[in-house]
């Protein structure tokens, strides 16, 4: 069997690859996939964990975290979409309008 | 006695009344409650001294509590009264010219538009002046200390736009508060030696645990009278009484004259225990008070504001009074305390007719010849400056003669001397006013000339009531006779322990033949008729005498004139230095420091922000990026812990 820390090693390299990718990436659609990616990361720690304590309830969170993601991808895209239509790009330092 | 509290409140419901709705009633009205309040605290006075009178002589004292007013662990105060032979005298004369006084201002004050304001300020001076004198104890009598002292700065100031009048105000309100600062510390040092401010308490202790002579009962003495001199008007603090004629007339012969600047007298006469056994203190008051009367005196002889000359009249009389308070006859003091509120309100009011008439007129070189135009005006005035100089029988002549004789009698030889001096220039003063206001030829313009007009009558009874009884005031204590001295044997319990003490440590109670006593008299008349000859002949024998006479002494008339150019030293020793400590502490401790610490915090805060503003970039990733970095400080802190 897999040992746990393999599984967390995978999870953390995940997790700061998304979050390079939020910090560095100017990109909208870029951005939003490094956050799914985040989300993922920790989602493979939740069934990593849930097997090696032998509890179902990680699974069961990881349901949910999907379920939110789908309906965050839902909603971003959608402005994502939005934005596009307005200003004719998605480069997120194009879009400041909201800094006092 | 349990209606005592109901003589200073009358007023005060009246001053609440005309203060709150005073503008929205009619002048009647308001004059009837303002006097109407006065009425009701006379009728109550009258009838507690009629309680009074059919206790027994030794029994005459009453000390009705209200209330616990402070208490702080040891430190009690209880709202109390001390209803007494004395507090009664001073209860009776406040109500009673008060109220004459109350009645005269309904025609003095009756086109002016502060009508109303004039008798809330009035009724509330009533109501101070009723609780200083009713006092049970120092904090209290403290309270309506400060309260006359209040009235008194509101009604100088009374026509607040003329420049002088409000200034005025001001030096008076100034000059007091250096006064009443030794009296605070006179309290405390009481309650720090006696652990009580009850006036009975306080004395019974004194008498029981102190030594005459005592060191900390001079310094208490000592105290209360630097409080006494800046009420009562006293060298060195005097300066602020001749300037307060700014006032109303009315106001000047009511407070000014008859009740406030009496005050001091009255709290050293309270304090007669605590003074006996401080005989330095009580060299002090009768040097203080003999200085005064004289200095005083002096320059009343050349000054020529109608006012002002009454206003250095009272300074001088409120020498005597101490004068006789300080050689142990505080029966004396108190006798002139009461006769004086008589014939100097008379006064007052008089002078105030005479100005009412000429349309504002103050000046006596612009009067004359009044007595065809105003008789009732002149017939008063004549018998109140009768009465100020001391001629027989009129109110005067008893209480003044009592003070002089006592003072001879406790062997202040030299202090005897100079108060007979101080008694003729009284008299030549007071009868250069009433020769060169009422005698002679008119110097008035004829514009004036033609509106003068008599007092109404609002004005003129109270005029002629002062006048009765500043003939018939001295009547109550007449020496020789037999049974003569009631007013003596009224007062005499209070003054008993005092007496005792004094009758202990010096010659006291050596009684003279009656033969000595009618020479002193007869050598007092001489010497008041004498400064009224001087006066006549002066003013009306021979006009051009007074001229020629301040032509060769020049230089001592143009000190007196300018009143010993006290008011210029004061400018220059005490206010000017102060004016430049002020400013000097103004631009280094007010602006620099102050000033600098509050503006300094602004500017800090303004550059940390232009500084810390730029890291809000509005960069999400910017954010996102120090989310992070928190994040990682939080896991690092929790695996270093």
């Amino acid at each position: 069997m897999v040992p746990l820390h393999y599984y967390l090693l995978v999870s953390a390299l995940l997790f700061a690859i998304g979050v390079t990718g939020v910090l560095v990436r100017r990109n909208a659609i870029v951005i939003f996939m490094s956050i799914e990616l985040m989300l993922n990361a920790a989602n493979l720690s939740f069934v990593a964990f849930s097997r090696e304590l032998q509890d179902l309830s990680g699974q069961l969170f990881v349901f949910f975290v999907m379920v939110v993601a789908a309906a965050e991808v839902t909603v971003g895209l959608a402005i994502i979409v939005t934005l596009h239509r307005n200003w004719k790009t998605i480069h997120v330092d194009a879009i400041r309008m909201l800094k006092g | 006695m349990d209606s005592a509290w109901l003589i200073p409140a009358f007023p005060f419901a009246g001053f609440l009344i005309n203060g709150l709705w005073g503008r929205r009633l009619s002048k009647k009205r308001v004059g009837t409650v303002a006097c109407g309040a006065m009425a009701l605290a006379f009728l109550t006075a009258l009838r507690l001294f009629w309680l009074l009178l059919q206790q027994a002589p030794d029994r005459r004292i009453w000390e009705p509590v209200y209330y616990t007013w402070i208490a702080v662990g040891e430190f009690s105060v209880r709202a109390s009264f001390l209803l007494d032979p004395l507090s009664m005298v001073m209860v009776l004369v406040v109500t009673g010219v008060g109220l004459l006084i109350h009645i005269y201002s309904t025609g003095y004050m009756h086109d002016d538009p502060g009508y109303a304001r004039y008798f809330a300020y009035l009724n509330l001076f009533a109501c101070a002046m009723l609780l200083l004198v009713l006092a049970g104890n120092l904090l209290v009598l403290f309270v309506g200390w400060e309260g006359v002292g209040l009235c008194s700065y509101l009604l100088i100031g009374f026509w607040y736009e003329k420049r002088s009048a409000s200034d005025a105000g001001k030096k008076a309100f100034i000059v007091n508060r250096i006064g009443d600062f030794g009296f605070l510390l006179a309290i405390f040092l009481t309650f720090w030696t006696f652990g009580t401010l009850q006036f009975s308490e306080i004395f019974q202790a004194a008498v029981q645990r102190f030594q005459p002579g005592d060191m900390v009962l001079t310094g208490i003495t000592l105290l209360l009278f630097v409080g006494a001199v800046g009420k009562s008007a006293q060298l060195p603090l005097y300066v602020w009484l001749p300037d307060a004629m700014e006032g109303p007339t009315p106001v000047s012969a009511l407070i000014h004259a008859a009740t406030m600047v009496t005050a001091g007298v009255y709290m050293v006469a309270r304090c007669s225990v605590l003074y006996a056994l401080a005989p330095l203190s009580m060299g002090v008051v009768a040097a203080v008070g003999c200085a005064t009367a004289v200095f005083a005196a002096t320059i009343g002889l050349v000054q020529n504001d109608i006012k002002r000359v009454l206003a250095y009249s009272t300074v001088s009389q409120l020498g005597y009074m101490f004068l006789g308070c300080g050689v142990g006859a505080y029966v004396a003091g108190i006798f002139h305390l009461m006769t004086h509120a008589f014939f100097k309100a008379l006064l007052f009011l008089g002078a105030g007719s005479v100005i009412h008439a000429l349309g504002g007129e103050q000046d006596i070189r612009r009067m004359g010849g009044l007595r065809r135009w105003l008789p009732v005006t002149f017939w008063t005035f004549l018998a109140g400056s009768l009465a100020i100089a001391g001629i027989f029988p009129f109110a005067g002549f008893f209480s003044k003669d009592e003070i002089l004789f006592e003072t001879l009698m406790t062997g202040h030889g030299l202090l005897y001397t100079l108060a007979l001096g101080g008694a003729a220039l009284t008299a030549f003063y007071m009868f250069r006013l009433v020769f060169r206001t009422f005698f002679g030829e008119s110097r008035m313009d004829p514009e004036t000339a033609h509106h003068v007009h008599e007092a109404p009558g609002a004005m003129a009874v109270p005029l002629t009531i002062l006048a009765v009884l500043s003939l018939v005031g001295g009547w109550v204590q007449v020496p020789i006779l037999e049974d003569g001295k009631r007013f003596a044997r009224f007062l005499s319990p209070v003054f008993e322990s005092a007496r005792g003490i004094l009758a202990g440590t010096s010659e006291h109670g050596t009684h003279p033949s009656l033969w000595v006593e009618g020479a002193l008299m007869g050598l007092s008349v001489m010497v008041a008729l004498a400064g009224i000859g001087v006066a006549y002949r002066w003013y009306v024998a021979d006009p051009q005498r007074p001229e020629k006479v301040a032509a060769r002494f020049s230089r001592a008339y143009r000190w007196l004139l300018h009143k010993y150019y006290v008011d210029e030293l004061y400018q220059a020793v005490v206010v000017e230095p102060l004016k430049r400590l002020a400013e000097t502490v103004h631009e280094w401790v007010d602006r620099a420091v102050i000033d600098g610490a509050v503006d300094g915090a602004g500017a800090l805060f303004r550059r940390a922000g232009a500084v810390l503003r730029r890291i809000q970039t509005g960069l999400v990733q910017h954010y996102a990026l120090s989310v992070l970095a928190g994040v990682c400080l939080l896991i690092l802190a929790a695996l270093a812990v």
